[in-house]
């Protein structure tokens, strides 16, 4: 029965998901076919021999700068970098991924913290409802990953370098999200459980604390999976002016300056692979929460 | 007026503000009156701001390179509207609007076509709810050696970041109408097209102005940071990154005004259309006194 279930899951769920990504893969192929054949014919032109379909086919697979890498190709440069070579080398991506992940959890609390903190301040005070409100809702139409190289130079400027600035771009990135979301979050309980709360003369701070905290979990998690991922991106963007020191920012900088491709996408395909497993860690954690609290799937 | 002077000055405007504000949300009224006063809060907590800044950079005297005054942005500004237009120019009105355009129609059509094939739409939605998580925006390097210097690799890298949250919105969006208006529409003996636009699309609608308002500003970040990889020698990106190699930090404040106005005007807009547009949904409905 419940290996039934299961499979029906994984045939309803999975097998689509599957479809889909293997259809990707497939598109990939070709692209790096289609894309990467001139350069094939071109160089079998200057050498003066004749290219067959088929080692057409091998040609653009294996060429060391690609327009377009096939998947193999990112694949085994990634295996390259983040097995084969130690951790502690600058050649290696998991040192890379290392300093993006410690700049983008840094900012993330930070801005998770101060989104909470700004989103109780809200739900307790009209002023700050009335006149902040707005200004965060506006805010967020401002391309704020644009002022990211001004706030590394400035910060570099005072002789602070390293972590705490891209940190402070990734925390003010993912503040928003988190205010919004638990603004509406600490709103959301019923007129009903506030006025029972009233009826128990419960303080505000017991109010709080055990009806409000916990109807904004969901709202909470949702928006901290919208956070963690745009912190991964401001850390990436905020590694961009530094000179191409270190970081999946910088690799992907470096890259594009030496024109070497696959570095790229590897450095893109890892940074995919962190925020996802960044988006699915905070899905698991807030299934756990709401389980705890007696939600039932 | 001395530096002291300018201090307490903005510290003064900007307690006078906040304590306005005060007063006035605890004033109770209703219909027009209430509306203007929702309005004037904000208006007053700006100002507020505005004044603080001033005081707080020119009275401690703050380093123009950390924080410049608002009042040197502005001259900034007034002094250099054809670079700022002429950045505009090639930022928005030319990468931008493109690609968001051919961003969202492509989404929006995809997710026309998928929505036939339950089996597509299934492994699509995960898929491309994990990729808008994505920091897409690193391809920006990679449109650049594809589409060049110039205008085009930054409209595709605008492309790739609007398609998904699209596609994402409009199939979700496209389940959203009833059941029971889903039977009437058969009883109806209407076709499949006939629902797609009387029924589903419409209904349909506040998910797609939800992407739409996602994207604008999705496509603006996106442009100006593909312009960090390369560019022409003018655009809203270059403008930025070279001013801040030469410490010229108020013109990179210009910048990010004209951006902060493109945004919010472009997100304005947005929400006007989707009052238009979807007058019937309940957050748009008022009761009429």
């Amino acid at each position: 029965m419940r290996l039934g279930a299961f499979v029906t899951l994984l045939r309803v769920r999975a097998l689509p998901v599957i479809a889909v990504l293997l259809g990707i893969l497939v598109l990939w192929y070709l692209g790096a076919v289609w894309l990467n054949a001139a350069f094939a014919y071109d160089a079998a032109a200057r050498s003066g021999t004749e290219l067959s379909f088929s080692e057409m086919i091998a040609q653009t697979m294996s060429q060391k700068r690609p327009v377009l890498p096939a998947p193999h190709q990112v694949a085994a440069e990634m295996w390259k970098t983040i097995v084969e070579i130690a951790p502690t080398s600058k050649r290696s991506l998991l040192y890379h991924s290392g300093i993006t992940l410690s700049s983008t959890l840094l900012g993330f609390v930070l801005g998770t913290a101060l989104g909470i903190a700004l989103a109780i301040g809200i739900v307790h005070s009209r002023v700050l409802d009335r006149s902040l409100m707005p200004w965060i809702i506006t805010s967020q139409t401002i391309p704020i990953l644009a002022i990211a190289p001004m706030i590394i130079v400035i910060f570099a400027s005072q002789g602070i370098t390293g972590l705490l600035p891209k940190a402070f771009i990734s925390m003010y990135l993912s503040f928003f999200p988190v205010a919004v979301g638990m603004v509406k979050g600490l709103r959301s309980p019923d007129a009903m459980h506030l006025d029972l709360m009233r009826t128990y003369s419960s303080s505000k701070l017991q109010t709080l604390l055990k009806l409000r905290l916990p109807a904004a979990m969901p709202f909470l998690f949702a928006s901290m999976k919208v956070g963690v991922a745009i912190s991964l991106v401001g850390a990436i963007i905020g590694e961009l002016p530094t000179g191409a020191v270190a970081g999946l920012g910088a690799r992907l900088l470096a890259g594009s300056y030496y024109g070497q491709t696959v570095q790229i996408w590897s450095a893109l395909m890892t940074a995919a692979i962190l925020a996802a497993v960044l988006v699915i860690l905070i899905d698991i954690a807030s299934r756990a929460v709401t389980a705890r609290m007696g939600a039932r799937p | 007026m001395s530096a002291t002077a300018i201090l307490w000055t903005g510290l003064l405007v900007w307690a006078l503000t906040f304590a306005a504000n005060m007063s006035l949300s605890r004033i109770e009224a209703k219909g027009g009156v209430r509306r203007s006063i929702n309005l004037l809060i904000p208006i007053l907590f700006g100002i507020g701001l505005l004044a603080l800044w001033e005081g707080l950079t020119r009275g401690l005297g703050v380093p123009t390179v950390i924080l410049p005054p608002p009042s040197m942005i502005w001259d900034q500004i007034t002094s250099s509207v054809p670079i700022l237009w002429a950045d505009f120019k090639q930022t928005y009105l030319k990468a931008v609007l493109a690609g968001y355009a051919m961003g969202c129609g492509a989404g929006f059509v995809v997710a026309i076509l998928v929505d036939r094939s339950p089996f597509l739409r299934a492994g699509l939605l995960p898929v491309g709810n994990l990729v808008s998580a994505l920091p897409i925006i690193g391809i920006a390097p990679i449109m650049v050696m594809w589409f060049g210097f110039d205008w085009p690799s930054k409209a595709a890298v605008v492309v790739v970041m609007t398609f998904f949250p699209m596609l994402v919105n409009t199939l979700a969006g496209l389940t959203a109408a009833g059941r029971m208006e889903r039977d009437l529409m058969a009883t109806y003996a209407a076709s499949y097209w006939q629902t797609l636009f009387s029924l589903r699309l419409p209904a349909a609608m506040p998910f797609i102005f939800n992407a739409l308002k996602i994207n604008s500003t999705l496509a603006l970040i996106g442009a100006i940071v593909a312009e960090f990889f390369g560019t022409p020698i003018v655009g809203m990106g270059f403008r930025i990154s070279t001013e801040v190699g030469r410490m010229n930090v108020d013109m990179v404040w210009a910048e990010i005004f004209v951006a902060a106005i493109a945004g919010s005007l472009s997100y304005g807009l947005l929400a006007l259309a989707e009052r238009a547009v979807t007058f019937w949904h309940p957050s748009n409905r008022r009761a009429r006194a």
